[in-house]
């Protein structure tokens, strides 16, 4: 499987639609087979790596951050860009635009800026392409 | 001949526009291609034999492959016997081995 990249893109925001959910575990997958996988987050989906994104408590249950261990998607990214830092590789491309528009530019470690065109090149390249749209 | 795999994510009785993968997935069928839905999130709802009126038994005759995550079918409390005959449980795992394959489209939906 070395040989194969697999391209996504992203739309929806964190925390918005299980779509997100269902994206990560592809990227985790295909990674755990020795694939490549480019990542293209476009508008919303470029918060999923927003490194200013935080656990909180559960004032309901009155649980606190650390009974909570709420999830983040900037973890998960992390997560997947570590497991994805060399052979196979993960690039995550956040779109240039969205981000400057959503003020959403302090990403975790190893996300790229890019835009549109770098999607075009990633899709070019590679074993196959989904594209999971916002409904 | 291609491949063809159809992720359904949307729930049919939620959303009308399922009819469209209905009709992509048979036609792209005859006209002899390899065609594969995998069902996701919501889009196991369909799944249940008692779902009437699901949009599954139609794909199934037509030759189609179906396919449902065992993730979203666990999320949602469904069984392997309740379900339809002609779909099977699968994983995430299988539905990147089918993107990898040479020649296969995708199409989220």
């Amino acid at each position: 499987m070395h040989n194969k990249t697999l391209t996504l893109a992203l739309m929806d925001p964190p925390y918005e639609s299980a779509n997100s959910t269902t994206a990560l575990r592809i990227v985790a997958s295909a990674l755990s087979k020795g694939i490549n996988v480019n990542v293209f987050a476009y508008e919303g989906a470029v918060n999923l790596a927003f490194k200013d994104q935080a656990p909180h408590a559960n004032p309901v249950k009155g649980t606190t951050v650390e009974e909570e261990d709420h999830p983040t998607t900037k973890n998960f990214v992390a997560s997947l860009l570590e497991l994805g830092k060399g052979d196979p590789l993960l690039t995550w491309v956040n779109c240039g635009l969205c981000v400057d528009e959503r003020g959403a530019a302090n990403s975790v470690d190893g996300v790229k800026r890019g835009g549109p065109a770098d999607f075009f090149k990633m899709a070019q390249e590679s074993t196959a392409t989904l594209v999971i749209p916002t409904k | 001949m291609s491949h063809y795999v159809f992720i359904e994510s949307r729930d049919p009785f939620e959303t009308r526009d399922t009819r469209f993968l209905v009709d992509t997935a048979i036609t792209l069928k005859q006209l002899d291609n390899e065609v594969t839905v995998f069902l996701v999130q919501n889009g196991v709802l369909a799944c249940r034999k008692k779902a009437v009126g699901s949009h599954l038994p139609e794909l199934a005759r037509a030759g189609v492959a179906l396919l449902a995550d065992d993730f979203s079918l666990c999320e949602r409390g469904i069984q392997a016997a309740e379900m339809t005959a002609g779909i099977q449980p699968s994983s995430i795992d299988s539905l990147v081995d089918l993107l990898a394959r040479e020649n296969t489209k995708a199409i989220w939906h």
